[in-house]
């Protein structure tokens, strides 16, 4: 017996794909740019996004009959506030390095329309095992293209992944620089992000032509 | 029965009771970590101000070393040897000057009102190194850390820390390579409290020259900086009485 009927499948695979929050839906490109300058940034997001959003997600499924539809929204904006200050309590508390590392990004989890979105898209309206799913699908697409992003920007404009330098030294002018390689340091600024989340939108449309809209 | 959830006597109640519950979980929650959290951060304390005067686990090509946590408490009473506050220009033995907020000191200073400055002596080599905390303001937020010193006013160490600078950026104040180019510096120029200035136009990116007063600034951090090198001034203007002693015995 498979682990996951087809339909339950799809609904993580569907996001790291074709119907990606970042390059299809466009949705949480604010904290793509903002912290895709560095790999381990960019991977310690994707994880607290994967962590908030698939709690949040079976928490709002589990409520979703109880919810008035008036004020649904802030029920919402209450539940991932509270999953961010547990995940930063808890942080604190018991990994105080990691949590020094991420405390800027666990703030910016709330800010993330993704997150909002699949709550108001998805968990409203279906059960706990597939919003749990599609929560952990949609955060995993959306860490999949900041992990990409972060892993050329760290590169290119550093010459590191994950701090450690992979194409020599440019003081000492080692490895690639002493054949005039240079770090591009626009890579770094946030412009470049987009350049690069661009790029990736462009690739991923030209291999699957049935992504172009109408014109 | 289905509950209808569109009368406004439920949407209040919903509310109050949402309210009360997360309210209540994050109150317990609170309270229940609040003593772990503050023993990690007196820990990460004592790390930054023993990593200031050279007392860390780097090896030469490693990253930044702190003493691990479970002995710090420990190296930190065995390297500290006394401690003092600056008040008013005076200088008092205080013990309890480790606990005191340097931010809420250093605005009370800034503002004109009384301040307690905090003063860690330690002793390193036989040689005595005063660690001075530092506390300023980098692009987008909060940056602090620690300087310390020899009685010839010689830099022994750095710390940086910052609250949100951009990462790869910014951020990178707290790395190695720009913490360790204040090592050997002198604050003083022909006499006076110049302090040492993050600059873009060093042309020492080797940082040979240890009497220009001047590292070498990281690349897309402008700003960042240059708030390092007003925090540094401003804690030499704010601690010159006491440098002024040290110097001259």
């Amino acid at each position: 017996m498979a682990l996951l009927s087809k339909k339950d499948a799809n609904l993580i695979l569907d996001p790291l794909a074709d119907n990606n929050p970042i390059t299809i839906q466009v949705l949480g490109i604010c904290s793509a740019l903002a912290i895709t300058a560095e790999l381990k940034a960019s991977l310690v997001m994707s994880i607290s996004v994967i962590f908030v959003m698939g709690v949040g997600n079976v928490v709002i499924s589990l409520m979703r009959n109880l919810i008035p539809s008036k004020i649904r929204i802030i029920a919402q904006l209450i539940v991932v506030a509270t999953l961010v200050i547990v995940v930063d309590q808890v942080l604190k508390a018991f990994a105080y390095e990691l949590s020094k590392t991420l405390s800027v990004f666990v703030g910016l989890i709330i800010t993330n329309c993704i997150i909002m979105g699949r709550f108001e898209a998805f968990a409203l309206g279906n059960g706990v095992w597939r919003s749990f799913l599609d929560g952990v699908g949609n955060a995993l697409g959306y860490g999949l293209i900041l992990v990409m992003v972060g892993f050329f920007r760290e590169l290119l404009g550093a010459g590191t992944l994950f701090g450690i330098p992979v194409l020599g030294d440019p003081i000492a002018k080692t490895g690639l620089y002493s054949i005039g390689y240079e770090n591009n340091g626009f890579m770094i600024i946030p412009p470049a992000a987009l350049i690069v989340v661009g790029v990736i939108i462009w690739v991923q449309r030209s291999r699957n032509r049935a992504l172009i809209e109408e014109a | 029965m289905a509950i209808n959830t569109d009368k406004n006597g439920y949407t209040v109640v919903f509310a109050i009771i949402m309210v009360i519950v997360v309210g209540s979980l994050l109150a317990f929650l609170a309270s229940g970590l609040s003593e772990r959290i503050k023993e990690n951060e007196r820990f990460e304390k004592q790390q930054n101000i023993l990593y200031a005067m050279g007392v860390n686990e780097n090896t030469p090509d490693s990253g930044v070393n702190f003493i691990p946590t479970d002995v710090v408490e420990e190296k930190f009473n065995e390297n500290i040897t006394e401690q003092y506050v600056l008040i008013d220009g005076e200088i008092k033995k205080d013990d309890d000057a480790f606990s005191l907020d340097v931010k809420k000191q250093i605005d009370a200073f800034k503002k004109g009102e009384e301040a307690k400055l905090p003063i860690f002596v330690g002793e390193k080599d036989g040689e005595k190194i005063y660690v001075l905390p530092m506390y300023g303001k980098g692009l987008w937020d909060a940056i602090w850390g620690y300087i310390s010193v020899d009685k010839n006013m010689v830099v022994q160490g750095v710390y940086f820390d910052h609250k949100g600078e951009t990462a790869g950026l910014g951020a990178n104040i707290k790395l190695r390579f720009f913490m360790d180019d204040f090592i050997g510096e002198s604050l003083l120029d022909d006499g006076s409290y110049s302090g040492i200035t993050v600059s873009k136009t060093n042309n020492d990116p080797l940082n040979n020259d240890k009497e220009d007063n001047e590292v070498d600034a990281i690349a897309g951090s402008t700003i960042t900086g240059n708030g390092v090198t007003a925090m540094i001034k401003e804690t030499l203007k704010a601690y010159k009485p006491y440098l002024e002693t040290i110097r001259t015995n």
